[in-house]
């Protein structure tokens, strides 16, 4: 496959659907791997991860479900291109930043990436949308232990499989569920919320994963400990969690229409005004901005919103996306243009709020006492 | 937002919840790479390694004679150089493990290849121990049997495999 059939042909996690996906966004599993004999990526030298790319390519672009998917060298890979991927969560930041001696995988479904010398030997991903942990585990499951039929795995008998890193001893997994939380943060529930994700072992990231800060009100979930519980417990745990937010979440929505119609009319009115006339838009702004459309979208103040299309608008103004487009780098006053003239044109036919409340009579015309008798 | 140590604009942002306890640190470009973070959990795990208490030398020296990887080096960065550190470096490593997981021992999925051959272990230990039972019955042709079977399991020919 080519990069812009890749690009051209988004997945369908990436177009809101799914269980839950008025809340949440998608669902995401990733093992971490590494063949004996060889230094962890972060310790070798060039040449070793040359050999073991060679070593490893062949393995990964055979696999049944790899067939007619997107394989490429990072060495052939421009910085706008693996930034875009990063954009669509297809690889890690750190994993774009490397060059020679990576390389990535893609299926045809983009439900699957495989990142090769990332800051283990094997990064393998599974995506899948909503709340749908266990269909993303079951899909990385399946290919790891189909690679593992070919590559020598560094795995111990007490420590599980073998990472770079001591945080993900064991089974090297890491699962985590990306949420839309706009009524926890309008009602400043959100940082209870998350201390009490916390308390139980799990990490709250942003949009982007580690070190990175919570924009458009996207929140990752995710659990921290992979040694001493199975891949199943751990998925268990962090559903029951993601149900318990996803009820805290429905609730402050449900508060809001009721005791805050106002205050969330104005909100998604302002962001509505500002999406569809701004002509610059800078990207936390408008992050921030389709929260506020996309939560009037929810709760039915914006009438015949599809939800793709405000997650597809969500890619398309991020840097390296509006980059791409462009043909050429960007800086960020041209990108603010480039986003708002974006946001505007995709915005075009979507009708304004109504009011929140159906009972409420349309206001009248208040009678002015100036008239000209 | 600024940078926590600079006052420039960060670009590196670090929230970590421990126990509960939420820290966030902001950081620019240069001061995120001068203290050596690349992200969130090298970074912790470098705080956690400094602020252990050293009650032997255990992490502190010692090299993998696999890649050459020193203990200072895992203390600096937090990371293994290669599977084998985790050999030269098993001393101490429960310590370390015990903080940031649930248990010490992997739990989780086993490469088939070796769970296939630790189903071979068990077969082989059951079998000796029957064929130890024959001996000592002086039931030598059930020994004979066991022995061959065993012989089979131990040096399998391309017929059997």
């Amino acid at each position: 496959m080519l990069f812009k059939t890749l690009i051209n042909h988004p997945a369908d996690w990436m177009q809101g659907s799914g269980p839950h996906s008025e809340i949440v966004m998608t669902s995401r599993v990733r093992l971490a791997r590494n063949l004996r004999g060889f230094p962890f990526p972060g310790y070798s030298q060039e040449h070793q991860r040359l050999e073991l790319l060679q070593l490893a390519r062949p393995c990964v672009d055979s696999l049944p479900e790899m067939k007619d998917g997107y394989s490429e060298d990072y060495a052939k890979l421009s910085k706008t291109r693996k930034q875009v991927m990063v954009e669509r969560h297809l690889v890690s930041r750190e994993h774009a930043a490397r060059a020679i001696g990576c390389a990535v995988a893609v299926d045809r479904k983009q439900n699957l990436s495989i990142m090769i010398n990332e800051e283990d030997h094997f990064r393998i991903q599974g995506i899948r949308p909503g709340l749908n942990l266990r269909s993303a585990w079951q899909l990385v499951d399946k290919v790891d232990t189909e690679l593992e039929g070919n590559l020598p795995y560094a795995y111990d008998e007490k420590l599980g499989y073998l990472t770079a890193c001591p945080t993900n001893l064991g089974t090297g997994m890491r699962a985590s569920v990306m949420l839309h939380l706009p009524a926890l943060a309008l009602t400043d529930q959100i940082n209870p919320v998350i201390k009490a994700v916390g308390k139980i072992g799990l990490a709250v990231r942003g949009l982007y994963g580690e070190g990175t800060e919570a924009l458009g009100n996207l929140f990752q979930i995710s659990n921290q400990h992979t040694l001493g519980e199975k891949e199943s417990e751990i998925i268990s745990q962090i559903e029951k969690v993601i149900e318990r937010v996803i009820n805290s979440e429905n609730n402050a929505r449900q508060k809001l229409v009721e005791d805050n119609p106002n205050m969330l009319q104005d909100q998604v009115g302002r962001a509505y005004a500002i999406l569809r006339h701004a002509h610059i838009l800078a990207s936390k702004e408008a992050l921030n901005l389709l929260s506020l459309l996309r939560l009037g979208a929810d709760l039915d103040l914006i009438s015949n919103c599809d939800r793709s299309l405000l997650d597809m608008l969500l890619l398309e103004i991020q840097p390296a996306h509006l980059q791409l487009r462009a043909g050429k780098d960007l800086n960020p006053e041209e990108r603010d243009l480039r986003r708002a003239e974006i946001t505007r044109t995709r915005l075009h036919s979507l009708a304004g709020p109504s009011n929140v409340s159906n009972n409420q009579p349309p206001p009248e015309a208040p009678t002015s006492d100036l008239t000209d008798e | 937002m600024k940078c926590d140590v600079c006052e420039t604009e960060a670009t590196v942002f670090l929230t970590q919840i421990i126990n509960g306890q939420m820290t966030t640190v902001n950081l620019c470009d240069s001061c995120s790479q001068a203290k050596g973070v690349t992200d969130e959990m090298g970074f912790g795990l470098a705080e956690a390694f400094l602020n252990q208490p050293t009650p032997s030398n255990e992490v502190t020296e010692g090299v993998c004679e696999a890649c050459g990887f020193t203990a200072a080096q895992l203390k600096k960065i937090g990371r293994m150089g290669c599977p084998e550190c985790y050999t030269a470096f098993r001393d101490g490593l429960d310590g370390l493990l015990k903080a940031m997981h649930k248990g010490t021992r992997h739990v989780g999925k086993t490469p088939s290849k070796i769970a296939k051959s630790r189903h071979v272990q068990g077969n082989i230990n059951h079998l000796r121990e029957e064929l130890a039972n024959a001996v000592r019955d002086e039931r030598y042709e059930d020994a004979a049997r066991l022995k061959n079977e065993i012989d089979r399991i131990l040096n399998p020919t391309p017929d059997t495999v």
